[in-house]
């Protein structure tokens, strides 16, 4: 009974084996480190895809085991994208901005410093002030401790006025999502203070190794992610394994129950969902780095949208499942939305797969909630199922039963 | 346990209003530390409705409900503060964790600290694995402690359920219909798990079946549109002409 609890789900060893395998064989087949038979984007794809698994599995951890079906995890995935994003711009503008003034005959002050990279930064909206917002970009460790803290705090405002109005379901879901577009419209505008539609960009580049090469930074990306979601994956196999995981599931299944044995409820669903936003917020400050570019348009309520679809597909209520869901579907949804996929000529009509993925996504969606609700991650079941005692002919009798057929025969 | 002087619940000149439906008129009831007490009534007399407002699922209009040595008053608790504070409930149709096993659901119920942080950091200790597995055996599911509940028949879900309610150790149960949908010789264990829990603790039966009242052997309080119609032993509230008239007429 004492076993720890990793010997106890052997999938989260499998989990962490198979991760461990997958981002050495990348770095091993990449430009950087490797045998480069894996373009350097392809590896940032990767990387990108290992944090979009992370924010799955928070998915399932606030869905598949809580029962909140939020949609607005995204937004705190971004919100972290933005805040690495704001200490990435601003450094590296820094180092440019120094470099230049240092050949000026007087060397610049302080201030002098700052507000060109003001100029720099906020010259595409029109200003060159910093907004109160910025006040911490100088700082790697604040900025780092803010992805983390703001989509936190975000959370646990959001969670604590909508539970304790006793705020469930469709409802819920309604708001979160409210949430989510009011975000991404405040960062739209210009006067936001995070450059409106621009965005942030120039995320790939680290200020101060601008020596080394991208395909070595997108393996340190990569490695990163692996561990982030690795970590990830332990702490939320951890939290949904012991009697925590039990009130929690017990939540999803009969909240009522669960008040009434004296668990407050309330207070369980705000645990669930800030923690799992402080993931979301974690996950989104890896991948922006990779993709190099973030917008308000990625903080979007559809984002939200396909991660449910993600953790659907993949199944919920396991976190397998979840990280399945997030790598194959983005896989599949890249493959499909980048061009690479062959168009099918039917000699009337030509099938562009950039057109058509959208459908195809939300009928597969579809077609899975109606037959298949555990997901692609159900299909190990089966295969548990199989693993058990195949003892061919009929049921040999309460006596007999533990032998197997030949052996009886015999 | 300190000694109680007087009534461990005690609800008095209690209303509430649905959409203009008086559900709840007036009523007062109360109930000693160690007793037993059917509640039996016509649909519609406020049985469930009652048991919402002692356990802080609805909030009354008026009244007062008085709980324990201190007399706290109950009204503006949530569920789970009150169930904390000792008062357990079965509902009507067997609500138990159909998706966990038996064990996790006992060990759920098993009276431990409640927050999220302490149950976060909660091991099993000896005592409570004791505990449940004690529990399980009471409730006639020692064999069946680590199925998945959902797996159990109908009357196995009644009795693991009031099996958590025993775990929690509350000082008042109320149980709604217990024996509905059970067999006989279901009937009959149900009867003996609550008369053994009535000898520590107050135990209140709402029931429509008279024969199970009559097993039960116990005070009867009668509920006729929200308010106490007639309250003494079985025989004497079967003997009273309204009750007759309400209830049993029909």
């Amino acid at each position: 009974m004492n076993r720890s609890f990793v010997l106890r789900n052997p999938s989260i060893l499998v989990f962490l084996a198979l991760l461990a395998f997958f981002t050495l064989a990348v770095t091993a087949l990449s430009e950087g480190f490797g045998v480069a038979l894996i373009s350097t984007s392809f590896v940032k794809t990767l990387g990108k895809t290992l944090c979009l698994a992370l924010v799955a599995v928070a998915m399932d951890l606030v869905w598949g085991y809580c029962g909140i079906l939020s949609l607005g995890h995204f937004a705190f995935f971004g919100l972290g994208g933005y805040m690495i994003g704001m200490w990435l711009m601003y450094e590296r503008t820094r180092g440019i901005v120094e470099a230049s003034l240092a050949e000026a005959p007087i060397p610049p002050t302080p201030q002098e410093v700052v507000d060109a990279i003001g100029n720099q930064i906020f010259g595409v909206v029109g200003s060159s002030e910093f907004p109160l917002v910025w006040a911490f970009a100088d700082s790697l460790v604040l900025q780092l401790l803010l992805v983390v803290i703001l989509p936190g705090l975000l959370a646990l405002v959001f969670g604590w006025l909508a539970f304790r109005s006793r705020v469930t379901g469709v409802y819920l879901s309604i708001l979160t999502q409210a949430m989510t577009l009011a975000l991404s419209l405040y960062l739209f505008q210009n006067d936001s203070g995070l450059r409106g539609n621009n965005g942030l960009s120039g995320l790939q580049n680290l200020p101060g190794l601008d020596a080394v090469p991208q395909a070595v930074v997108s393996i340190w990306f990569l490695w990163a992610s692996a561990l982030a979601l690795g970590l990830g994956y332990l702490l939320a196999a951890w939290l949904v394994s012991g009697k925590f995981g039990s009130v929690v599931r017990g939540i999803r299944d009969n909240e009522a129950r669960v008040r009434f044995l004296g668990y407050s409820v309330e207070s369980y669903k705000l645990v669930i969902f800030t923690l799992t936003a402080m993931i979301a917020g974690i996950a989104g400050a890896l991948y922006y780095p990779q993709a190099g570019i973030i917008n308000p348009a990625e903080i979007a309520p559809i984002a939200s949208i396909y991660l449910a679809v993600w953790v659907a597909i993949g199944g919920r209520g396991r976190l397998y499942g979840a990280v399945i869901g997030a790598v194959f579907v983005s896989l599949v949804s890249t493959w499909f939305t980048g061009g690479q996929a062959p168009d099918v000529n039917l000699g009337f009509y030509t099938v562009k797969w950039v057109d058509w993925w959208l459908i195809v996504l939300g009928l597969s969606f579809v077609l899975v909630t109606l037959f298949a609700p555990k997901g692609i991650g159900g299909l190990f079941d089966l295969i548990a199922a199989r693993r058990g005692p195949d003892r061919h002919g009929d049921d040999l009798g309460p006596d007999q039963g533990s032998l197997r057929e030949k052996e009886a025969v015999e | 346990m300190t000694e109680l002087k007087g009534q461990l619940l005690e609800v008095s000149g209690v209303s509430v209003t649905f959409d203009g439906f008086r559900a709840i008129n007036n009523l007062s009831f109360s109930i000693g530390p160690a007793e037993m007490r059917a509640i039996i009534g016509p649909n519609g007399a406020g049985k469930t409705t009652f048991m919402d407002i002692v356990t802080g699922k609805t909030r009354p209009d008026e009244g007062h409900v008085l709980w324990g040595e201190k007399s706290i008053n109950l009204i503006g608790m949530n569920e789970a503060r009150i169930a904390q504070a000792g008062i357990g409930r079965k509902f009507q149709r067997p609500t138990v964790f159909e998706d966990q096993s038996v064990y996790d659901n006992l060990l759920m119920a098993v009276k431990n600290a409640r927050g999220p942080f302490s149950v976060l950091l909660y091991r099993p200790s000896f005592k409570d694995r004791g505990r449940v597995e004690q529990l399980a055996s009471e409730i006639g599911l020692a064999e069946e402690i680590h199925r998945k509940s959902g797996e159990l028949s109908h009357g196995q879900k009644q009795w693991l359920e009031i099996g958590m309610l025993l775990a929690q150790e509350p000082r008042l149960l109320l149980v709604d219909e217990p024996a509905a949908g059970m067999t006989l010789a279901e009937r009959e264990q149900t009867t003996d798990i609550l008369v053994e829990a009535a000898k520590t603790r107050a135990v209140v039966v709402v029931e429509h079946d008279m024969e199970f009242v009559r097993r039960l052997n116990c005070k009867v309080t009668v509920l006729h549109e929200g308010s106490v119609l007639a309250e003494g032993s079985l025989d004497h509230v079967t003997a009273n002409q309204q009750v007759i008239d309400v209830y049993l007429g029909r």
